[in-house]
């Protein structure tokens, strides 16, 4: 394997027929002094809830957290667009000195004395812990003074990794939900971990809508205020990117008595599988049945459609570097579907139960490695020989650079790339980049 | 869009509204990567570099390479001598950079960890350099965190004792490497034998070769920046920005330092080919006749610049640029910020509007850009120039928004070309000239269309 291999990294980076023998390391703190894809704990906080589209998200922090996070995402709002705005304390020396709590309560001021917000979360970054401001007490004062929800959100970015950062996420959202645990049951479920990039969650939802399946509550694509309020009455929770959500909904089990399942939406196989699940369990046997109808009616279209691409596809080799483990599996599985071969797979944050899953699909010679650095990415690629790298905005341009094609399956996408509707965006994009008229100039 | 922003501007002391500035670490990040085979390093949590990596990187289109201490609860208690120690080992021994320029963080300036101890201690291969600046995120801005991470190599390195070598030094500022490469393209034709520092052309916009290289061509060298001590004169473009590092340097290696503004515009261009120059007959011809070609281009367009009322915003030097450029057009600054604080950007610009004769200007520094939105509610403009953040106001208030500065997000190839020098003046009166006619032709009535303008 790749010389240039951190000793301590040997163990995160594996050969499928290798897995069986000893478990990857995962999960585990980046090692000093590597080029790390990862982000931190503050990055997993605020991706979760920032789709919450008419909460202010205030960040109580210097103003680098703040901006490096303004409207970056792509999560698509129905309703109000306050999520696309950038709130922070920004903290100066004096409130390193002196202690930042007062501007908080300030600021918070300041928002209420202008807009007439339901909801707001404070987001806690790395040196608000180390000067010692009593966010907690803030928040609590200012619930009592204006009469609306302030919950803060404790993510310092040393705390842990992204994962921890899903996880305070996910306790913010419990701490709103859980003075609403007493309302009836209805018959509709909630989606969890789906951000509407480019409109996914729209897409999702007009699979319930067509199956007869109410959608109660989004978390947190298209949500708002109102309507996460009324979650703890779904009769089922459906989890789509588990990496960031599986807390959410153990907790909502625990405190709420909802089910959960995991079901991915990405590539026909799996779509097709979490449409009928979510029917089966949620549903009446005419929701099962206008679900077969809807599968049926969509997977044949969608295999129609993007026939023709697969012939030109059949055979290429795909590396792909994403967030989490589920998605990973989703796009092993994609890419099967199209014909092709993954010679790598990798993630930011995945879970060592993924990358079991992971082991068992792939291929014994494909590489599996957790956390990876550019030089780890280029010298697999070009050991494996990929054709294509499935990522996110760090991993572009080199891509670009070792003249391998690229799709973006992050922040960055430019269409949707759930449901029926995404295999054959996913089609298109793979497609459009590996057959780019440009490779004819850069390949000699 | 940003519907839910007020027309009435109400007192804010504590609250920050999508701002104009970022914190000072990524700006000593994109000043390390235009050293040559350098590794920029960030003291703190890993979340840090990826946000600078990424910002970068959707600037620039390419990628941005950084190491992180990657702090834990432990190092955020204890201190972070031992992250760096293995930090630096770890990047020698697989990434092999000859250098290694370390920042600081929010995080390790508020623990109180002391680089200059830590690097004094730790052990360096021979031949390899560490060096290192703080950036506290809490003071300044990206632009702060540039000026820093330059003064911190020429601490580290820049030789008083090396031999005198005739050359003049540039400081180019907070610009993209089209820019440096038109200033290297200028200064060329002056015959100068200049030292550019730092110079990111040749990194941030490598070419595509199928091969990537972690450390790309380009970049000024150790040895370069050693024998910055050993050059004739400094000129420091950007007053806001190059004065700390020219300062710096005067104090190590006592090199005189001429402060110019950054070269964009008329004006701002003569004096830096003058002062590279240092003598009018020393200019040859192709110079005189690129500045001739851009005059003619000023008047030939100039009734549709003519009064034109515009916002500029973005980085303080940019921004006094963009704004002198502006009025030499003949039009009109109505709003100019910045969200980097101190009051001297302020006075540049204030003195470039009595200049113009310009009153009824607002000129804020520390501002952010909801302010900006809320003025051009109660005061419209016909134009925007700025950043990509400026697009949001832009789509809102229905105004055209000529894309200028850091960062630009939403574009492609704007890295490559010049706003400075007199080709970057034609580049950006053709931008904006575009910009205000499109949208005349896009408003006139049919009767009004016009074919030729």
């Amino acid at each position: 394997m790749c010389a240039q291999i951190l000793e301590e990294r040997q163990e995160s980076i594996k050969l499928a027929a290798d897995y069986k023998a000893a478990p990857i390391r995962c999960d585990a703190a980046s090692v000093s002094g590597a080029v790390s894809q990862r982000a931190c704990v503050y990055c997993g906080a605020r991706v979760v809830l920032n789709p919450i589209t008419d909460a202010f998200h205030i960040v109580h922090g210097p103003i680098g957290c703040a901006s490096y996070t303004w409207d970056i995402r792509g999560s698509l709002s129905s309703g109000s667009d306050l999520y696309r705005n950038s709130f922070s304390t920004d903290l100066q020396e004096k409130d390193v000195v002196f202690g930042g709590a007062e501007k908080l309560a300030a600021a918070i001021d300041e928002v209420m004395r202008v807009y007439a917000p339901k909801l707001i979360f404070i987001y806690c970054t790395c040196i608000v812990g180390v000067i010692g401001d009593d966010v907690e007490a803030v928040c609590r004062n200012a619930e009592r003074a204006w009469g609306v929800s302030v919950i803060p959100v404790k993510a310092p970015g040393f705390s842990g990794n992204k994962s921890t950062g899903y996880k305070m996420a996910c306790e913010a959202l419990m701490q709103l939900l859980l003075p609403h645990k007493d309302q009836s049951r209805n018959n509709g479920v909630n989606i969890l971990g789906d951000y509407n990039l480019a409109g996914e969650m729209w897409i999702i939802k007009s699979y319930m809508r067509e199956t007869g399946i109410p959608v109660v509550s989004t978390f947190t694509g298209d949500a708002a205020y109102d309507r996460l309020l009324r979650a703890p009455t779904a009769r089922l929770n459906v989890v789509q990117c588990a990496g960031s959500m599986m807390y959410l909904a153990q907790r909502m089990e625990e405190e709420f008595g909802i089910p959960w399942i995991k079901a991915s939406f990405f590539g026909v196989e799996d779509t097709s599988a979490a449409i009928r699940q979510v029917a089966d369990l949620a549903g009446t046997p005419e929701n099962r049945r206008r679900a077969e109808q809807l599968v049926s009616r969509e997977s044949a279209r969608v295999t129609r459609l993007v026939a023709p691409y697969y012939t030109r596809l059949a055979g290429k080799k795909a590396a792909i570097f994403v967030g989490g483990g589920f998605k990973a599996i989703s796009l092993v599985r994609q890419f099967k579907e199209m014909g092709m071969k993954t010679v790598l797979v990798g993630t930011q944050t995945g879970r060592a139960d993924e990358y079991e899953v992971l082991g068992k699909l792939v291929d014994p010679d494909t590489v599996i490695l957790d956390d990876a650095n550019p030089a780890e990415l280029e010298s697999f690629m070009r050991e494996k020989g990929a054709d294509i790298l499935v990522g996110g905005v760090k991993e572009r341009p080199l891509a670009y650079k070792l003249g391998i094609a690229f799709c973006d399956h992050n922040h960055e996408r430019k269409h949707a790339l759930a449901g029926y509707e995404g295999v054959e965006n996913f089609t298109r994009e793979v497609n459009l980049s590996i057959n780019s008229p440009v490779w004819r100039h850069v390949r000699g | 869009m940003l519907e839910l922003t007020p027309k009435t501007v109400s007192e804010r002391s504590a609250l920050r509204i999508n701002p104009c500035k970022t914190c000072q670490p990524v700006g000593a990040l994109y000043a390390a990567l235009g050293v040559h085979k350098c590794m920029p390093h960030s003291h703190g949590s890993q979340g840090c570099v990826s946000y600078h990596r990424t910002l970068l990187t959707r600037h620039f289109k390419e990628p941005a390479i950084a190491s992180s201490s990657s702090f834990t609860e432990g190092a955020s208690v204890f201190g972070g001598g031992s992250n760096l120690r293995a930090a630096v080992k770890n990047i020698f021994d697989v990434y092999d950079p000859d250098i290694i320029a370390v920042h600081t963080t929010c995080l390790s300036e508020t623990i109180g960890d002391d680089l200059n101890a830590y690097i004094l201690e730790m052990t360096i291969p021979d031949g390899k350099v560490v060096v290192h600046t703080n950036t506290p995120s809490y003071a300044g801005s990206h632009v702060t965190g540039y000026a820093n991470m330059l003064a911190g190599f020429i601490r580290y390195l820049a030789d008083p004792g090396t031999e005198k070598n005739g050359k003049t030094a540039i400081f180019p500022g907070f610009v993209n490497p089209g820019d440096i490469r038109e200033c290297n393209r200028l200064l060329g034709m002056l015959n100068l034998s200049v030292i550019m520092f730092p110079d990111q052309s040749g990194v941030m916009d490598a070419p595509m070769t199928n091969v990537y290289a972690m450390y790309p061509e380009g970049g000024t060298t150790i040895d370069e920046i050693r024998a910055l001590g050993g050059c004739e004169r400094v000129l420091a473009l950007g007053h806001l920005t190059c004065e700390e590092p020219a300062e710096e340097l005067k104090k190590k290696c006592k090199i005189p330092y001429t402060l110019l503004p950054l070269p964009i515009g008329v004006a701002a261009t003569d004096a830096f080919v003058m002062a590279a120059a240092e003598a009018s007959e020393n200019i040859p011809k192709e110079i005189e006749e690129e500045r001739g070609r851009l005059l003619d281009l000023m008047l030939d367009a100039n009734p549709y610049f003519h009064d034109k009322k515009v916002a500029v915003y973005g980085d303080p030097d940019t921004v006094i640029g963009l704004t002198s450029f502006a009025l030499e057009l003949g039009m009109t600054p109505r709003y100019v910020i910045t969200g980097t604080p101190g009051e001297a950007f302020t006075r540049h610009v204030n003195a470039l509007l009595e200049k113009f004769g310009v009153a009824d200007c607002t000129v804020k520094a520390a501002a952010d850009l909801f302010e900006l939105h809320q003025w051009i509610k109660n005061g419209p403009v016909d134009l925007l120039i700025g950043t990509s953040y400026g697009k949001q106001i832009a789509k809102a208030e229905d105004i055209p928004l000529v894309r200028a500065g850091f960062p630009i997000l939403d574009r492609y190839g704007h890295s490559y070309m010049p706003i400075v020098g007199y080709q970057g003046a034609i580049r950006l009166a053709e931008m904006i000239a575009g910009a205000l006619m499109d949208r005349q032709d896009r408003d006139c009535a049919d009767e009004d269309m016009e074919v030729v303008m």
